[in-house]
């Protein structure tokens, strides 16, 4: 497979301190890549050292192949977690500066500027200061200007926080028309909702450390312990149900509700009981529910770095 | 690479220049200086013409010729009166006060009981004139018992001048030495608020960089180094633009004050608060007397392009050190607030420039202090402009001190500013922290 990324045995410390150690990790072209961990893992060290900010103090990172040098910069688009603007210069005067310092010339800045303002419907912005802006609409700036120079690798730090749903939704959608478009995205964050909807690959990391990564649905049939959830049809006697069900089926948890009169239960079933716990059901009743549990990105989450932290 | 930092400067000066506070800064000022500057004129000459009415009542056969009128004191003789009479007269006619002096047989015992009644703590300078009467008085009296004349006393009085000349037999005058340090006083001072202003809009521009938190969208297109040096840039032309503003402006403003108030600007010597230029005295050339030429000669004989020429040296140089420091204390921090601790440390050694400058260089240019001083790289830019009006060689700065300050200043901004980008990088990206002096060693090291 195609990489526009790979880094290999990244290490990085602050004096005592290390934010990453060994980090090896390769993001396929033209998908949006999730990195995930918890606050301080040393995301955003590694997102630096890809920027160039900081560079790590061994190990290789290759860019599309080659050695990550300086020219580099005008093919990456980073838009950070600590964002902001220059809050007393004009929205247009400050997009353009920004695109130069990219390397665009200030003609081309000007032409795509336009496109995207009338794409985000901001048009009648470009004359106002940042100031008057409200939090929202500045993040719409900030994201124009990371996307503008059409970059090849994308990276975007916790990109929807400051965004109402709405405006969430629709630069949402921009990152994944840009994708279709081409672009390799990573996608950085903690919050799992997100990763859910967009990434298709995730690498968590963990005090410094790698702890997971592959491809989001490989991981999640790895992480699948057969849990199903049940919903019946409740008959007259709702105990003795539950009983029998209990001496068959491992049963982990379960609830009666008197209202819609029906039995929820949780159960853990071994691929070749599946079959039998059906047979038995509908033979005493209508099943309204039966569906696997796949644990969600969250889970998946917590579960690893939990089991990590008790390992140590 | 230098496209970059060409964009990096025109955006620092333009965000500098275009700022509000920064406009009304330029307008104001030379407004504000050079209506201080006529109000102190003002004032002074208010002062001057004051002359305070003194009344004398005088029972002695001593003081009748002493008591003359003088530039601040006027005398009024009382006779016939009593004391209390005397007094009471004193304040009705709203005289500044009553000298009294009793009937006594001797000079001596007359001036040791004589009292000087006044509504108020008297003035000193009033005393110190009564005083000096009395003194002149009882000198003459008592070298009179020793057998001295009136007129060989006033003989013995005269003032006296010592001759001057240089080695090469010309006339020379008093006081060269004092001007040509404060000329050279002058480029230094305007060094040293050159950089405390602008010096602190590198720094706040840094913090605003870091509290609006740009700071990191920008760096992940222009190296750290790049930004600093660019913001350096462009705030000090900012500056010089500034700079050249407040001096036209000022100048055509003293000159209209000048022709509306008359106010003799030559008798405020030393308190001017804009560095005298050369040409300041030169319009009273018609009424120069022998000795006005002599010191014009000497302001000419300075070497002014070699003073011009170090001015930018030891500008450029003292000012790049000082604002890169400005520049790290900036990063280092997350607001204004936390920066005077470091601050302090910045502006003491331009400070003790300036103090060293005015008492040692004055009296001695060419003194160990003053040497030490003008080789030190952090106070060499002000020191060594004090000393340089001597000029360079024979009588001046010897050329090696001039050679090796200059070096020390260059291998030290080399220092600095690697240590001081070195610093700013690391904190530019620190949010939260309030940083140590420690903590900023710990950052040379990443």
């Amino acid at each position: 497979m195609d990489h526009i990324l790979v880094a290999k045995n990244v290490t990085k410390s602050y004096g005592n301190y290390t934010a990453l150690s060994n980090i090896s990790l390769q993001i396929p072209k033209n998908c949006i890549y999730g990195l995930l961990g918890p606050n301080g893992a040393g995301k955003t060290s590694f997102i630096r050292i890809i920027n160039q900010i900081t560079h790590q103090d061994s190990g290789e990172i290759f860019l599309n192949g080659e050695p990550l040098a300086p020219k580099h910069i005008a093919s990456i688009g980073y838009l950070p977690e600590e964002r902001g603007l220059y809050k007393s210069m004009k929205v247009g005067e400050q997009a353009l500066y920004l695109a130069q310092l990219k390397g665009m010339s200030k003609s081309e800045a000007k032409t795509r500027l336009k496109y995207w303002f009338d794409r985000l419907n901001i048009g009648d912005w470009w004359d106002k200061k940042i100031q008057e802006l409200s939090k929202g609409m500045a993040q719409k700036i900030q994201f124009i200007v990371t996307v503008l120079h059409e970059p090849k690798l994308l990276i975007f730090d916790e990109p929807f926080s400051g965004f109402d749903p709405i405006n969430a939704n629709i630069i949402k959608d921009e990152i994944l028309q840009l994708k279709e478009n081409g672009t390799s995205i990573i996608f950085s964050t903690h919050r799992m909702e997100s990763v859910e909807e967009l990434c298709e690959y995730i690498a968590l990391i963990h005090k410094s450390e790698k702890i997971l990564d592959g491809k989001l649905s490989d991981i999640k049939k790895a992480y699948k312990n057969n849990i199903f959830n049940v919903g019946v049809q409740l008959e007259s006697d709702a105990e003795t149900l539950l009983k029998t069900l209990k001496e068959k089926f491992n049963i982990l948890s379960s609830d009666i509700d008197a209202v819609e009169h029906q039995l929820n239960f949780k159960v853990q079933l071994p691929s070749s009981q599946t079959g039998e716990i059906l047979t038995v059901l509908s033979k005493t009743t209508n099943i309204n529910r039966f569906e696997e549990t796949i644990p969600s990105a969250n889970d998946i989450f917590i579960q690893t770095v939990n089991s990590k932290d008790n390992g140590k | 690479m230098a496209s970059k930092l060409g964009l990096i400067i025109k955006r620092e000066y333009l965000a500098k220049v275009r700022n509000r506070s920064f406009i009304v800064m330029t307008i104001l000022s030379p407004l504000l200086i050079v209506g201080m500057i006529v109000l102190i004129a003002y004032l002074a000459k208010i002062n001057d013409d004051e002359t305070r009415v003194v009344s004398v009542l005088n029972e002695s056969a001593f003081f009748l010729d002493e008591l003359k009128p003088s530039k601040s004191i006027s005398y009024v003789h009382f006779d016939d009166l009593t004391l209390q009479q005397a007094k009471d007269s004193t304040n009705s006619l709203e005289y500044y006060g009553l000298l009294y002096i009793p009937n006594q047989p001797s000079v001596e015992k007359a001036a040791n009981s004589s009292f000087l009644f006044t509504k108020d703590n008297p003035n000193t300078s009033i005393t110190k004139e009564l005083e000096g009467v009395f003194q002149k008085k009882l000198r003459q009296d008592r070298l009179r018992k020793l057998g001295v004349s009136p007129e060989q006393f006033s003989s013995v009085e005269k003032p006296f001048e010592i001759n001057l000349s240089t080695f090469e037999g010309e006339k020379s005058i008093k006081g060269v030495n004092e001007i040509k340090a404060f000329i050279g006083g002058g480029f230094g001072y305007a060094i040293m608020m050159f950089i405390i202003i602008y010096g602190g809009f590198v720094m706040r521009s840094v913090i605003e960089e870091k509290t609006s938190r740009i700071i990191e969208v920008i760096i992940s297109s222009v190296e750290p180094f790049q930004l600093m040096l660019g913001k350096i840039i462009g705030n000090s032309l900012a500056g010089i633009t500034q700079f050249s503003i407040w001096i036209v402006s000022a100048s055509a403003l003293m000159f209209v004050a000048v022709l509306i108030f008359g106010i003799d600007l030559s008798s405020l010597s030393g308190e001017s608060a804009i560095p005298a230029g050369p040409m300041g005295g030169m319009s009273q050339l018609g009424a120069m007397d022998s000795e006005m030429m002599l010191y014009a000669k000497e302001i000419y004989d300075i070497p002014w392009g070699l003073l011009i020429v170090s001015f930018f040296i030891y500008f450029i140089l003292g000012y790049l050190i000082y604002s890169s420091i400005y520049a790290a204390i900036g990063a280092a921090v997350d607001n204004e607030t936390d920066t005077q601790q470091f601050i302090f440390p910045i502006i003491l050694p331009l400070m003790l420039a300036i103090y060293v400058g005015f008492f040692s260089v004055f009296s001695n240019p060419h003194g160990p202090i003053a040497v030490g001083f003008s080789l030190f790289p952090l106070t060499s830019p002000i020191v060594m402009l004090m000393r340089l009006p001597g000029g360079i060689g024979e009588g001046g700065v010897p050329l090696w001190q001039f050679i090796t300050s200059v070096l020390l200043l260059i291998i030290t901004f080399f220092g600095i500013v690697s240590l001081a980008a070195k610093i700013y990088r690391t904190g530019i990206l620190m949010y939260g922290k309030k940083p140590t002096y420690k903590e900023l060693i710990k950052w040379l090291r990443y």
